[in-house]
């Protein structure tokens, strides 16, 4: 959405105001354990049953970092070109509220984990969204902190309930410089991200559970000149609604502007419902964190092999290197690797590695199978995704293997079926009878049509029984072929081959005709 | 002045009948761990006849208002099963022992805590027994978990006495400032106080000290064997300086703070108070150690089993910090100072003047850097899960600010504010910065001296001996916490170990102090140092009166000790 781009037909064209976008992404780390306690981490787990006496608060605890939470942020910090920190240190942060037991939180203000990263994206656009443009945003910090509890407020009895299960869960804090300049290219960057960290595992990225929550800084200002005010909008829980709701924030700061009116320093939330956003209770107006160096924690030290101090007790250390070295492929590089190994289209790329586990089944299909990876990727990206979202399963879900498709796709290059049987052969495979495509194939008799003279006499009672469109073509009309065309491939349920019928057809045709054509 | 009485290890508990240990008169038990009664029979004392007795000490002496909690019935249980050991471990000397369990068989003593009565400040977790701190928001608290330095006790065999008075949260340095009540020092009824024209028994008592009074009271009025306390600026030295104990701050991260309810974490250690050097080390031998639990605890240093009898005191380097000739330090206090000295470069010490040119900074900095980890660490007490909840629920706001204005005393509150202040964003460079900046200096000047070659420094512990309770009162918490901990808390800023040991009373007869600081981690060392002074300060033993009710009375207050429901 540069300049006057696909962005600017939603947010109303200025010429001299262009949005300024940053983003806090608060990404809940893939453990098993809590940041600081031994209790688990799950969601959807009955409310408060799993809260340690750390958790709660409880006077006398003390914190406990938990060694899988500082190696994810370190593989996440080098998977995004950070500088890891060696040494970085834990800050409280204070504010009252019921579902933050201790009245404080533990985060890494002052030196964080990783800084000085950069988030490489691309998004897709021009009318067949396949133009792929790339794009860069900074990275300012990764910081280690705790997750708050959850407050339920029924005002049904006036009462606010605590659920302190997600209270003391590792997360990752995120912090996107202001380098996106609309809603589109946020939601891209947000996505690519989201892969990324599924790629390493150190976060789910399901937005939907709050797996990863995104609030975005949104501001306005003309080129050349100082940022403007911002707010923050909260509330986000989809890539899609992150979009709408920083292109609706554009807008309107760009009306208030334009109309002469100053931006208010605030934070709003986003109501998908209405697709706008509002100002929210101020409860940080002034907030002072009043932060401290958190005392219980010593400074939080990481080292690589060469490093490490004698004696010292290996599950006591995170080595950056080895991590660096068990970084696994991510998601730009398989992308690359898909366009110049299988001559797919970059887009389809993209979709390819948008869908969990789809990557792993394309190659799968292709390894097995003697037809060219171009077909294979149009079987995968258009039947199998299709059949998979219309019934909302994962792709480790699919009831069709990678095996089994490549047999049919073999049955289909070596030409024993036609294009149309084999697409009802695969509906017949997602019933998942367990039967093979072959033995479909032969149960239901949709091989093709190979013997001449049997399609040759479908063709002639097609033509027998189409007089009006036989004159038609004879007359000129030559559009008329492919409607006896599609009658014979209805009479041959699919299974002949369409380039031989057409070419009967027109044999038959092009002979004069026996009989009574008088009239 | 007073010369130091006769030397006597050995006190009649008031008990008649009671068999004394080795090498002791009959009739009385011997006070010091490393001579304590072992094995039932032999002379000496069962451990249940032993926790009889403190128990019983305990209620004779409730006028002092040691103990906020006395948990009789479990110290009983406990006892009778450390007597079954002995019993059993007798009878099972010959038979090999395969096990390597944390915790013994039963049938063998579990070491030289087991049986031996102890007492821990009411800040310091333990399951299922009410831990107050001293304060309405935590009345009717019981944890669900111990202090791990508790349970260490717990699994030697250690038997749990009660709960021990304090200022609220640990916050004061006399022990008069929780929700309780002030406690009285056992020497205010000792026969070397009292015994002085023109002391009037009924408004003349003295302070304990604090934050640690309850635990100190009850070791020096002999209800306990050993007490935990805590120390953050002091709260340990100082009440056991005021009455005559040995107590030591170990080494910063030596000994585990989880269970501890903190006032300031980076200074915080758990405290031993004991009547000698002797029995801090064993003290010190069981309760050290690291603690998952608690990530500053360190690994610690290779300790001896024992004391040694007797150091080469002439390998010892002494230092003088001449900083510590602090206005307001007594002339008595001033006198022990220089005859310690002496007595250490007579047996060959070295005793040389160093500079700690940043310790007069300390007070300040000390008290910008603990108000502000106190605003932080009080702020979960809002009333929700646990404490103290007040009626007030307009909002959650309004039920926070009620629960804190009836949950804390003033003196917590003030300190809340303060620390509130100093860590605002336009404050924090000015303050709290800037006194950890000075806190850095001040741990240097200590490094710098101990690379010098100083192994132990010598200074007073307090400015001098007790104040009347009456005295005390006239100048607030604050100002007291400043004149109080001028000696001590500087070695909580750089996290070092110290001790505080007897030398004499004063004109008084009340106990005069001196502190010995020494290396990180070299805690043993210091308590050689400080055994090698015991055996030559010759510190007499508190004279109780027999009929501890006569000092009850004339301290016309109840005996408000109170039983737990265990």
């Amino acid at each position: 959405c540069a300049a006057g781009e696909t962005g600017s037909s939603r947010v109303r064209a200025s010429p001299q105001l262009v949005g300024v976008v940053g983003l806090e992404i608060h990404a809940q780390i893939y453990a098993s354990t809590k940041l600081f306690s031994s209790s688990q981490v799950c969601f959807s787990s009955p409310p408060n049953s799993s809260v340690s006496f750390f958790d709660a608060a409880l006077p006398g605890t003390l914190p406990v970092l938990n060694r899988r939470c500082v190696e994810a942020a370190v593989m996440t910090g080098l998977a995004l070109g950070c500088t890891i920190n060696k040494r970085s240190l834990f800050d409280r942060k204070h504010y009252f509220y019921a579902d933050l037991p201790a009245g404080y939180q533990i985060t890494q203000q002052r030196l964080p984990i990783a800084v000085g990263g950069r988030l490489s994206y691309s998004h897709l656009v021009g009318r067949k969204r396949n133009q792929v443009v790339d794009k860069n945003v900074r990275i300012k910090q990764i910081q280690l902190e705790q997750d708050s509890g959850k407050s339920l407020h029924d005002s049904y009895r006036s009462q606010t309930l605590i659920d302190l299960n997600r209270a003391g869960v590792g997360l990752m804090e995120l912090v996107l410089e202001p380098d996106m300049s609309c809603g589109e290219e946020a939601a891209a960057a947000v996505r690519e991200l989201q892969l990324i960290l599924q790629a390493l595992g150190t976060c789910q990225g399901n937005m939907s559970e709050g797996q990863l929550r995104v609030d975005a800084n949104v501001s306005v200002h003309r080129p050349g000149e100082p940022l403007g005010v911002r707010t923050e909008v909260k509330n986000i829980n989809s890539a899609r609604f992150l979009a709408r709701a920083i292109d609706y924030e554009l807008q309107r700061q760009m009306a208030v502007v334009e109309g002469g009116g100053t931006v208010l320093n605030e934070t709003r939330a986003f109501d998908f419902k209405s697709g706008q956003t509002v100002p929210m209770r101020d409860k940080e107006g002034l907030q002072d964190y009043r932060f401290m160096p958190e005392p219980n924690l010593p400074p939080l030290i990481l080292y690589e092999r060469e490093t490490v101090p004698a004696h010292t007790d290996p599950r006591q250390v995170v080595l950056v290197d080895q991590l660096q070295e068990q970084l696994p492929e991510l998601p730009r590089v398989t992308r690359d690797r898909l366009v110049t190994t299988y001559g797919i289209l970059p887009e389809h790329s993209f979709t390819l590695v948008n869908e969990d586990g789809l990557v792993d089944y394309f190659v799968g299909v292709v390894q097995q199978t003697r037809a060219e990876p171009k077909k294979v990727i149009g079987w995968v990206l258009n039947d199998l995704l299709g059949l998979l979202k219309q019934q909302c399963l994962t792709v480790s879900q699919s009831p069709v293997s990678p095996n089994a498709l490549a047999e049919l796709l073999d049955l289909l290059e070596a030409g024993s079926i036609s294009s149309p049987a084999a697409k009802l052969v695969l509906q017949e495979l997602w019933k998942g009878s367990g039967k093979s495509a072959k033995h479909i194939v032969e149960e239901q008799g949709l091989g093709l049509m190979r013997d001449r003279s049997e399609i040759q006499q479908v063709c002639r009672r097609v033509i027998d029984s189409h007089p009006d469109e036989v004159s038609a073509l004879r007359a000129g009309n030559k559009n008329v072929l492919n409607k006896l065309i599609g009658q014979v491939r209805k009479q041959t349920k699919g299974r002949a081959d369409p380039q031989l019928v057409r070419a009967i057809l027109e044999e038959e045709l092009s002979r004069p005709p026996f009989h009574g054509e008088t009239t | 002045m007073v010369s130091p009485g006769q030397r006597q290890r050995h006190l009649d508990l008031g008990t008649g009948g009671g068999r004394g240990c080795e090498g002791a008169s009959s009739g009385a038990v011997c006070l010091c761990l490393c001579r304590c009664p072992r094995p039932c029979g032999g002379g000496r004392v069962s451990p249940t006849e032993l926790c009889t007795r403190c128990l019983e000490q305990v209620k004779r002496t409730g006028f002092l208002n040691a103990f906020v909690t006395v948990t009789e019935e479990q110290a009983l249980r406990q006892a009778s099963e450390a007597e079954r050991r002995f019993l059993e471990g007798r009878s099972l000397t010959a038979s090999p022992l395969t096990h390597r369990d944390r915790s013994p068989p039963p049938g063998k003593p579990r070491g030289p805590l087991d049986g031996i009565p102890f007492s821990v400040k009411d800040n310091f977790c333990t399951e299922n027994i009410e831990t107050t701190c001293a304060s309405h928001m935590l009345k009717g608290y019981f944890p669900p978990y111990t202090a791990t330095v508790v349970q260490k006790l717990l699994d030697q065999g250690a038997v749990l006495i009660g709960k021990t008075n304090l200022d609220e949260f640990a916050m004061g340095a006399g022990s008069t400032d929780g929700v309780f009540g002030p406690v009285r020092n056992p020497w205010s009824y000792s026969a070397q106080y009292r015994e002085r024209p023109g002391v009037d028994p009924r408004s003349d008592w003295v302070i304990t000290g604090g934050s640690s009074g309850g635990s100190a009271a009850a070791v020096a009025s002999l209800g306990s064997f050993l007490a935990l306390g805590s120390d953050s600026g002091g709260s340990t030295r100082n009440p056991g300086a005021l009455c005559g104990l040995v107590a030591l701050k170990p080494t910063y991260g030596l000994l585990s703070r989880h269970g501890l309810i903190p006032l300031v974490n980076s200074m915080d250690v758990p405290g031993i108070l004991v009547r000698s050097a002797d029995d801090a080390a064993t003290a010190l031998g069981v309760l050290r150690g690291l603690d998952v639990r608690d990530s500053t605890t360190i690994p610690p240093p290779a300790a001896p089993p024992h004391l040694p009898d007797d150091i080469d005191i002439a390998r010892i380097r002494v230092g003088i910090p001449k900083e510590y000739h602090a206005p307001g330090l007594s002339a008595e206090t001033l006198c022990q100072w220089g005859r310690v000295a002496d007595l250490l470069e007579r047996g060959g010490a070295s005793v040389e003047q160093v500079s700690l040119p940043h310790t007069q900074h300390s007070i300040v900095c000390y008290h910008v850097l603990c108000t502000a980890e106190v605003a932080s660490n009080m702020a979960r007490f809002d009333g929700l899960q646990y404490g103290h909840r007040s009626e007030v629920n307009d909002s959650t706001e309004a039920l926070y600010a009620a629960t804190c204005h009836e949950g804390f005393n003033d003196v917590v509150r003030r300190r809340i504010l303060a620390g509130n202040y100093f860590l605002l964003k336009r404050n924090y460079e000015r303050y709290f910065m800037k006194a950890q900046k000075v806190r850095r200096l001040i741990a240097q000047d200590f490094a710098r001296v101990f690379r010098d070659g100083v192994d132990v420094l010598l200074t007073p512990t307090t400015l001098g001996d007790a104040v009347r309770y009456c005295d005390f009162i006239q100048e607030d918490n604050r100002t007291r916490s400043a004149q109080e901990d001028v000696f001590t808390q500087p070695v909580n800023m750089a996290g070092l170990p110290a001790v505080t040991v007897p030398t004499a009373l004063s004109s008084r007869g009340l106990p005069i102090s001196l502190q010995l600081i020494g290396r990180a981690s070299h805690d043993w060392q210091l308590l050689g140092v400080a055994k090698w002074l015991e055996q030559r300060l010759e510190f007499p033993a508190i004279q109780l009166p027999q009929d501890v009710s006569q000092a009850e009375r004339e301290a016309g207050v109840p005996g408000r000790v109170r039983t737990s429901v265990l």
